[in-house]
């Protein structure tokens, strides 16, 4: 439609007088940042330990008292407040009741012998048959496989527990979000609208929300699927929108000319176009539920997640990674099976079939049957319907891998400490004493005129309005403790980016062999990093921040290899003929022209450490994500924790903001690109 | 023109914040693209633009990229909406229309031919011609039996179950065109259809339209920004600049009289004889000449008339309504031929 | 195409047959379901029991020793759910946990679901009684006698000082989740120290555990009962004594913990549903070397199960005299 508009435009708003004044800023910003270092550094010397907003962990301000009241109030008028009698409580009890089904079909029944409906048997079968029908026989054999295997490692019941609470919340997250996302694709109105509330969501921690959802919707596998949903929706709306708005204008012209009316052009054009960018959004979002699924134990969700708490508490590393190893193959067979489901959906991936849609279909018909035969063998045989208990080789694994941990525990244990005290020592605790021991009214006009500098007074503006919150939720010197952490690991991560993703954004090679590792990274859930580093480790900042770097590095790896390996190949041409070495090229040419995704990385890294450290809080990270694990288990400091989740929510907005600022430096006439969750 | 299929009034586009006030405020409209731009941060597409279309015609607006062309073949069917004017079709105006009646004029007066073709990719070449069909509520057996013929007769048999992505470019326009046959509109806008497609295919194409028109006489609005193609298809051809019609007539009016420099400078590469008629190269009767010297008419294109000049001993006789208006010679057609070729 | 159709005539009857002849596998040989449930069901209406599971072995023992017996002599469907302790008493609103089978204290929490919401009660004490207070490592006593009084641990606060402690000497705790006071009380005694968390009682064992075997300076949170204190018998720091309200408001403590009588609570719902595992709950007691034998057994490898087993066989009295 506007094609005239896009070819005239960029012509005339380039006056060349434009440059000059781009130069000033420039100049201004560095003396921005300059002066803001300086005044930094003088204020650490002379006013060191003034000022700090130290609050010790076990003390409240009135605004934390006032909080904690929210607890009391929610306790008393559960039973008769009409927003919990029409609203809360029914939609709980829905919820509950589809996650009972799922629940008591793959898992456990609740009454009698406490037996899934279907058998493990049965359910093998059918969820094997599902993934054929959805995608193809490779990934149907996958998921029969992954699924045995959980039998075999003893675990079966659990895996079961947690695939029934992702497979009720995908639901729910699909009928909830696949309307708003085509709503949001056709609307730019509500896509306004809801874009800022998703990018809300997606800097959430996900520990965060536990603990007030735990308040209003109670414990139990239905605050989990609600807890899920919230964190899984983003993925399927964002994509579907996108998906929708993403049709070829010509395409979308072409239907209008010929009379649609908005039913017609959704049911004809928009949905069949969009399929396969919804499809993936159901990938991601299945992802994100498992990976909060198994979180949410610590909401009483039953599963594997439960092993994992389990594990963390009695530092049992054995079980713990018996458990991951489950998490891990069932985060692989959903993506997989998702991922053929996309392809399945993509157009005209029909014709390519090697055998008739005719066939397929007498084929599938007929292993319907076989899974019939399945089902009715699991309801009758004991054999068929509990995974026969000699077949178990998990305590193999968990003996194995404990006796390996202790090994390394004993001979690592110099290697190990050194390093951690070295690094706590060496860098985290002076940066961490840069933050909290100079006085906070200078440390915030520092971040202020830095984020003037990265952005324009807008931004500045942004930075001081969360600064602001932060300061009068009482948490200053703990979110400063976390913004330590937080920074130092971003700071590992962007260095592994870099090398990483320049080695493989040069070589095809190196990238075929990495790719597949930092897929699975991504696909592992939060929780699983944890035990293995408390091993190692201790419950210390230190694991946290390693934590934080593993779960952080494979997108900041991928972004940037993607931005390096995006480089026109003539200007590699132009470059390599010119006579430039290996290095010159890396400097001189791939990291500038890549300096748009290395910032893209550095706010994904970000976002991913923040909500990691968060997270590591488990596992001895202090700082704001300590209050919220301490909130969630001390109802005398149930307030501060809520407080700490929302300083939280405002550290990952000014952090983001400020990156992003960063990232659209280089040309200022972009739009700031929203973030991509990978 | 005494029944014109369709025609336009002052019709305005102004993209921009407050485009809606620019065509009523007689000091805004008048100033030129560059400085409304600058005065206003408007920028108007299409500028009080008047041109009837008459039926069964084929007629052509032409001009450069940026030139407001599709802008303006839009608002005929309010794909984009106008700022102001009227658009009329068999009389009403399309302006007026509430939706139910604009779908219905995209639905069944009509249909598009799109630069990039605008097919659906998870459609194969059958559903992608009874798409329109499909939308006005067509069963399934009436509308693929209605779209077979369409397709044969865009010469597509034998194609129906393949999909976009498996047809040349060439074939997938066809696809197009068959989708904008299909409804049996009584206009076809055409928005510079084959400017995407490789000059050889491009030519088959031409033709194809020609041949369209001349088996089912639908009156036909074609965008395009070459000039050797308006010239070929174009009735009458509308030259547009900056948003503004610079010239609307035939084709050898623009090129025998062009109306300022810039008509002048695009046509100046056109080979005149191919498209101008005799009626501008004839010279009064020279004495001399014999009366029964050879005759042509003075539509004839000056190319078919090299024959029977060069044929001729004397000079030709041209003829126009019965009567003689005067005289071309050997000279007169070669002046034509060496002014072209010295313009390029 | 046609030969797929051939292959597709020639595998589906043999699918068939698969089917119908695991059906017929199905009638004979081997356990069936409803003999299980039939072998199950009939000895009482017992039902089903959620027992939230703490994050200490000497809980783990409390919870496998009831659970094998309501499971075993009752015939009760038991499931243990691993939740902190606050997170447990929530339970009981939403009626994911029934039985707490050993509670520390609580006021607040008691007040909250038993009295002010009415959706628990308590089931009478386990029988041990509980110590909280902080303990130091059996050679640092041979080494600094004085140690053992608050007054002094200022004078040795850079002994305890760790890379977490921020230069002031370390007080380990465990799970934030455990009952605690040690942050206002090394405000309110005026300490140079910094609390630090762990994370879970095992990571405090084997931190005590490291100190004594390396002789390494060690202050942290502890209590009994516990099994490791016979493995390595801690030095217990007095603190101000505890005089009744002393620690009534959570920011301004500066004296010792209570002694706990520890104490079983039970779900409201779950307490007047008349089930025998109610019952059993209120029946339940024993005595701290009871709990101790039994974690020593977790601790050491056993499962909970079986080690409740091995215990509930070493005495048949004590459990014949809960079920009456």
């Amino acid at each position: 439609m506007s094609t005239l508009i896009r070819e005239r435009v960029p012509v005339r708003n380039t006056p060349p007088a434009a440059v000059r004044p781009q130069r000033r800023r420039l100049g201004r910003r560095t003396i921005l940042l300059g002066g803001a270092a300086v005044a930094w550094l003088l204020g650490f010397i002379f006013l060191h330990g003034t000022a700090t907003l130290n609050l010790p962990a076990s003390e409240l301000t009135d605004l934390h008292r006032t909080l904690n009241q929210v607890n009391a109030w929610v306790a008393d008028n559960r039973a008769d407040n009409p927003v919990f009698q029409y609203l809360l409580t029914p939609l709980r009890s829905a919820v509950d009741v589809v996650a009972n089904l799922f629940t008591g079909i793959f898992a456990a029944s609740t009454t009698g012998l406490r037996l899934p409906e279907i058998g493990w048997l049965g359910t093998v079968a059918l969820l094997g048959w599902i993934a054929w029908a959805a995608g193809n026989i490779r990934v149907a054999l996958l998921t029969v496989a992954v699924f045995i295997f959980f039998g075999l490692q003893g675990l079966f019941v659990d895996a079961a527990y947690s695939f029934a609470l992702v497979l009720t919340a995908v639901l729910f997250t699909l009928l909830t979000g696949i309307p708003l996302g085509i709503l949001a694709g056709i609307s730019a109105r509500v896509s306004k609208v809801i874009t800022p509330v998703l990018d809300f969501m997606q800097i959430l921690p996900t520990f965060v929300y536990l603990a007030p959802l735990a308040l209003i919707f109670l414990i139990g596998p239905a605050s989990a699927v609600i807890a899920t949903v919230i964190y899984a929706a983003p993925p399927v709306i964002r994509l579907t929108a996108h998906g929708i708005r993403g049709i070829p204008a010509d395409t979308r012209e072409a239907s209008d000319s010929l009379g649609t009316t908005g039913v017609q052009r959704l049911i004809t054009l928009q949905l069949p176009l969009a399929r396969r960018t919804i499809v993936m959004g159901i990938n991601q979002t299945t992802m994100a539920a498992l990976s909060m699924v198994t979180i949410a134990a610590l909401i009483a969700a039953p599963g594997l997640g439960q092993v994992v708490v389990r594990a963390l508490q009695s530092l049992d590393v054995g079980t713990a990674v018996n458990a991951g190893l489950s998490i891990v193959l069932l985060a692989i067979a959903l993506d997989r099976v998702t991922t053929a489901a996309s392809r399945r959906a993509e157009p005209g991936a029909a014709r390519n079939r090697r055998i008739s849609r005719r066939t397929r279909y007498i084929l599938l018909g007929a292993g319907f049957v076989v899974v019939l035969a399945a089902i009715q063998l699991s309801r009758t045989m004991l054999w068929a319907a509990v995974f026969p208990k000699d077949l178990n080789i998990g305590p193999g694994i968990v003996d194995g891998v404990t006796a390996a941990s202790q090994w390394l525990q004993t001979n690592l244990f110099f290697l190990t400490v050194s390093l951690r005290e070295g690094v706590t020592n060496g860098v985290l605790n002076p940066f961490q004493s840069l933050l909290t021991d100079t006085p906070f009214y200078l440390l915030a006009l520092v971040i202020i005129a830095v984020a003037c500098a990265l952005g324009r007074w807008q931004l500045g503006l942004v930075a001081a309005a969360c600064l602001a919150v932060i300061i009068c939720l009482g948490l200053w010197s703990d979110a400063m403790v976390t913004l330590a952490g937080t920074l130092v690991a971003t700071s590992v991560v962007m260095i592994l980016g870099v090398i990483f993703g320049v080695a493989m954004g040069r070589s095809n090679r190196v990238d075929q062999i990495m790719r597949p590792l930092l897929d699975a990274g991504q696909t592992m859930p939060a929780f699983v990093y944890l035990v293995p580093f408390l091993g190692l480790f201790g419950a210390t900042r230190f694991t946290a921040i390693v934590a934080g770097i593993i779960y952080a590095a494979p997108v900041a790896i991928k972004i940037t290899a993607d931005g390096i390996a995006a480089i026109s190949p003539t200007v590699m041409e132009a470059a390599v003929s010119a006579g430039s070495t290996p290095w010159q090229i890396i400097t001189k040419v791939q990291l500038p022209m890549a300096r748009k995704s290395l910032a893209l990385a550095a706010n994904q890294g970000l976002i991913y450490v923040l909500a990691m450290v968060v997270v590591g809080a488990l596992v001895g990270a202090g700082g704001l994500g300590y209050d919220v694990v301490a909130g969630f288990v001390q109802s005398s400091l149930f307030g501060k924790g809520l407080a700490a989740g929302l300083a939280i929510v405002f550290l990952g907005i000014l952090l983001d903001r400020m990156t992003q600022a960063a990232a659209v430096r280089p040309a200022r006439k972009t739009a700031p690109g929203k973030p991509v969750r990978h | 023109m005494s029944n014109p299929d369709i025609s336009v009034r002052n019709l305005w586009k102004v993209f921009g914040p407050g485009g809606e006030k620019i065509p009523k405020d007689a000091s805004l409209s008048a100033l030129s693209a560059a400085e409304l731009l600058a005065r206003t941060g408007c920028n108007a597409a299409v500028r009080d633009m008047n041109f009837d279309v008459g039926k069964g015609e084929v007629f052509v607006v032409m001009g450069l990229s940026g030139s407001g062309k599709s802008t303006l073949i839009r608002c005929l069917t309010r794909l984009i909406e106008p700022t102001s004017g009227r658009v009329l079709v068999d009389g009403k105006d399309v302006l007026e229309a509430g939706t139910g009646e604009l779908r219905e004029l995209r639905r069944r007066k009509m249909s598009m031919v799109f630069q990039h073709f605008g097919l659906l990719p998870h459609r194969t070449v059958l559903d992608n011609v009874s798409y329109g069909l499909q939308i006005r509520g067509a069963g399934k057996a009436q509308r693929y039996a209605k779209s077979r013929e369409i397709i044969e007769l865009v010469g597509l048999k034998g194609y129906e179950q393949h999909f976009p992505d498996q047809l040349s470019g060439g074939m997938q326009q066809r696809v197009g065109l068959g989708r904008a046959l299909a409804g049996d509109p009584d206009t076809i806008l055409f928005d510079e259809p084959f400017s995407a497609l490789d000059p050889l295919i491009r030519r088959d194409m031409q033709a194809e339209v020609i041949r369209l028109h001349k088996e089912m006489g639908k009156t036909m609005v074609f965008v395009t920004h070459d000039l050797s193609e308006a010239l070929k298809l174009g009735d009458r051809i509308l030259i547009m600049r900056n948003g503004e019609m610079v010239q609307c007539g035939t084709g050898d009016d623009l090129v025998g009289s062009p109306a300022d420099q810039y008509i002048a400078d695009f046509v100046s590469e056109v080979p005149r004889a191919d498209v101008l008629t005799l009626k501008w190269i004839t010279g009064p009767v020279a004495f001399g000449t014999p009366a029964d010297a050879p005759v042509l008419a003075a539509g004839t294109v000056i190319r078919d008339a090299i024959p029977a000049v060069m044929n001729s001993s004397c000079p030709v006789l041209v003829e126009d309504a019965g009567r003689i208006t005067g005289q071309i010679d050997r000279d007169s057609i070669l002046s034509v031929i060496l002014g072209t070729e010295a313009a390029a | 195409m046609s030969r797929t159709s051939q292959l597709l005539k020639r595998t589906l009857p043999a699918l068939a047959g698969t089917a119908a002849a695991a059906l017929m596998l199905a009638g004979c040989g081997g356990a069936t379901v409803n003999q299980a449930v039939a072998g199950n069901g009939s000895a009482t209406p017992c039902g089903s029991v959620n027992v939230a599971l703490n994050a200490w072995v000497g809980y783990t023992a409390d919870a496998a020793v009831y659970s094998y017996v309501a499971q075993n002599k009752l015939g009760c469907t038991v499931t243990q759910k691993e939740l902190s302790e606050q997170i447990s008493w929530q339970g009981f609103g939403s009626g994911e946990v029934d039985v707490i089978m050993e509670n520390w204290g609580h006021a607040d929490l008691a007040k909250q679901y038993i009295t002010d919401q009415k959706v628990a009660v308590d089931a009478g004490p386990t029988g041990n009684e509980g110590h909280i207070g902080w303990y130091v490592p059996p050679w640092m006593v041979q080494k600094y006698p004085d140690i053992l009084d608050y007054k002094n641990l200022d004078k040795y606060a850079s002994l305890f000082a760790t890379s977490e402690s921020s230069g002031k000497g370390q007080v380990l705790d465990g799970d934030p989740a455990f009952v605690t006071n040690d942050e206002a009380l090394v405000k309110n005694l005026g300490l140079n120290y910094k609390v630090v968390f762990s994370g879970s009682e095992a990571a405090l064992i084997q931190s005590f555990r490291t100190a004594e075997k390396n002789k390494t300076p060690l202050l942290g949170y502890f209590y009994e009962p516990q099994w490791f204190l016979s493995e390595v018998p801690l030095k217990k720091v007095s603190l101000p004594p505890y005089t009744p309200g002393c620690d009534s408001d959570p920011e301004k403590v500066a004296c010792d913990y209570p002694d706990y009588k520890l104490n079983k609570i039970i779900s409201k719902k779950f307490a007047d549903s008349g089930s025998p595992a109610a019952k059993l709950a209120k029946a339940f007691t024993w005595t701290n070397a009871d709990q101790n034998s039994v974690a020593t057994d977790i601790q050491g490898g056993m499962k909970p199960e079986a080690a409740a087993k091995k215990w509930v066989d070493a005495h048949p009295d004590q459990v014949a005299a809960w079920l009456k």
